[in-house]
């Protein structure tokens, strides 16, 4: 490492630019990139993959990620990669991504494999150990949970990538861990930070809470989307102190920008109360965090503060909830919305004909500004002059059959409804399961959390 | 539609960005200078967001104040039909509601020049 620790992240969510971790490690030298892949749905998608094939239930996307990046692997000694894309099944994880690394020459290189965050086949240990599993948001005890549990991980903090990194694995693997210890991690074991150093683990986790989101961070999505070039913004970069304070930069002569604004959107992205933005490692409070633009594209981030970690980690547990299904159509002319909201109440009408009801129905005339329900209201005279909207439905219901009876009643629209709607081509409707959550707390002393530091080429077997 | 005459869009005050939180609505609204965030800490109140937002049925709105980075959070619980996971609406996560609160209009200020700063709208 350098004077100051560098550390990217290039992955915001599963879905994000393929090419970003080559580009920005071909456009700048980092001592870690991080790759953020679990959104709060993604592990139950996994778990339904792994159930069909135990192999699965990771990031797909790693597999050409890491092999795009074994060219820096071998160039780069100081690079090392994080990331939570080990999903639901990181030991597969660590089987593909070592054939990778193994295919490149680069075998001997070790890799960290974190686990434990998985409770799901623990809940009934859980539960008899008197751990009360209350829902966060609903105060319901689990008993009341009748449905099937798809998947429940605990959010881990930064310790056992701090074990990993220490135990010189070059590449760390996790499951769930909490998205700012992805960069917590790496800064604590580079310098070395003390797990009761509240104030330095929260500027830590401020620095990974601005990155996480990758190009979010960089000019992605700003409000002032037309200030800068989008088409290839530069991922961003935490220049981390000892101290915890950071410049967020992104590589030279990338694009997207840098600035009090884009950087200030996303500190105040998804973060609840400020005050105490709960992590398993320090509660942050983000409203004792100052911010200057210190250069071109580099805005310094100092002052955080934080507050002694929860004694419990929190579990995002997942249960199946029925069936969905949404579908589109086009409609165009000066009287689109009107036949729009027609051919909306024919499918219903031709569904109860069929007797089928649904537990909840959607509908959207996309173009009026349905997009936020309601906002613009039934009356506004604009509409008047919309020349062409989409009309989408939506349904839920406990019953597949049901569901798939609706995806079977849109295409009908096309040569039975009213004339200028357009766009079956895509099929009809794909049914998909609904996993609805339940937020819970467990002891931190019932998760033990799991570090195995191997060679690439001893995972592959 | 454009603001009256004696009202201003938040857009000339302020950008934000939104996003979810489970079941909750979470739209961070950052104002362009530090008159602008003592203006919106008058106007823009949990009260004026609720109403704005009415329609997405939340249950309650807070308001979160961040003094140093000119910003606000505004958390609309339970204002998002199900969540990530269970809503039916195209927007599960509430990503355009930070485009929308833009939209919202307030009493024109007295010193608009001063609040809307140097920045480029």
């Amino acid at each position: 490492m350098a004077v100051t620790l560098r550390i990217a992240n290039a992955a915001g969510f599963l879905g994000d630019n393929i090419d970003a971790p080559r580009r920005l490690v071909e456009a700048a030298e980092v001592d870690y990139l991080t790759l953020e892949y679990l959104a709060e749905l993604t592990l139950s998608i996994m778990a339904r993959q792994r159930q069909k094939n135990p192999q699965l239930g990771f990031a797909g996307d790693l597999i050409n990620v890491a092999r795009s990046l074994t060219p820096a692997l071998a160039a780069q000694e100081e690079l090392h990669l994080v990331t939570n894309g080990g999903g639901l099944n990181p030991p597969a994880a660590a089987a593909a991504v070592g054939q990778v690394l193994v295919e490149a020459k680069l075998g001997h290189v070790p890799i960290g494999v974190v686990t434990g965050d998985d409770l799901a086949e623990r809940i009934d240990e859980l539960k008899a150990a008197g751990c009360p599993l209350t829902n966060l948001d609903t105060d319901e005890p689990i008993a009341k949970l009748e449905a099937p549990i798809v998947s429940a991980n605990a959010y881990l903090g930064a310790a056992p990538i701090v074990e990993a990194l220490a135990a010189d694995a070059r590449v760390v693997l996790t499951g769930r861990v909490a998205d700012a210890a992805l960069c917590l991690g790496p800064a604590a074991h580079e310098y070395g930070w003390s797990w009761d150093d509240w104030n330095t683990l929260a500027a830590g986790s401020v620095a990974g809470h601005v990155i996480e989101c990758g190009a979010q961070a960089t000019g992605g999505y700003a409000t002032e989307w037309g200030s800068c070039d989008l088409t290839d913004p530069g991922y961003p970069i935490a220049e981390i102190k000892r101290d915890g304070s950071c410049v967020i930069t992104k590589p030279a002569g990338s694009g997207g920008v840098v600035n009090r604004r884009t950087v200030s959107e996303q500190l105040v992205y998804e973060i609840g109360d400020p005050t105490c933005y709960a992590t398993p490692d320090v509660v942050v409070d983000f409203t004792t965090v100052e911010l200057a633009e210190v250069g071109d594209d580099r805005v310094q981030l100092t002052g955080a503060r934080g507050q002694a970690a929860p004694d419990d980690y929190k579990v995002s547990l997942a249960y199946a909830d029925g069936y969905t299904a949404a579908g589109q159509l086009v409609v165009y002319g000066r009287d689109c919305v009107d036949k729009a909201a027609a051919a909306a109440d024919i499918v219903f009408a031709r569904l109860a004909h069929a007797g089928v009801q649904f537990a909840a129905t959607h509908r959207e005339l996309l173009g009026t500004g349905d997009g936020v329900p309601g906002l613009h209201g039934e009356a506004d005279d604009a509409r008047q002059d919309i020349r062409e909207v989409v009309l989408r439905l939506a349904v839920r219901d406990p019953r597949r059959a049901a569901v798939e009876r609706f995806a079977k009643e849109l295409a009908p629209l096309i040569t039975g409804g009213p004339a200028g709607i357009a766009g079956y081509a895509q099929g009809r409707p794909q049914v998909r399961p609904v996993f609805a959550y339940w937020p819970t707390l467990v002891p931190k002393s019932a998760v033990e959390p799991r570090v195995d530091v191997r060679p690439a080429a001893d995972w592959t077997t | 539609m454009p603001a009256a005459e004696n009202s201003i869009t938040l857009r000339r005050l302020a950008t934000a960005r939104s996003g979810d939180k489970g079941n909750h609505a979470n739209i961070g609204v950052v104002a362009r200078s530090s008159a602008a965030y003592d203006y919106l800490a008058r106007e823009l109140t949990a009260e004026r967001v609720a109403d704005y937002f009415v329609s997405l049925g939340a249950t309650n709105v807070v308001r979160y104040e961040l003094p140093k980075l000119w910003a606000f959070n505004f958390l609309l619980e339970n204002g998002l039909g199900g969540g990530a996971s269970q809503s039916l609406r195209i927007d599960t996560q509430g990503k355009l509601l930070g485009t929308a609160i833009l939209e919202l209009t307030l009493p024109a200020p007295d010193d608009l020049a001063t609040l809307v700063g140097n920045s480029q709208t």
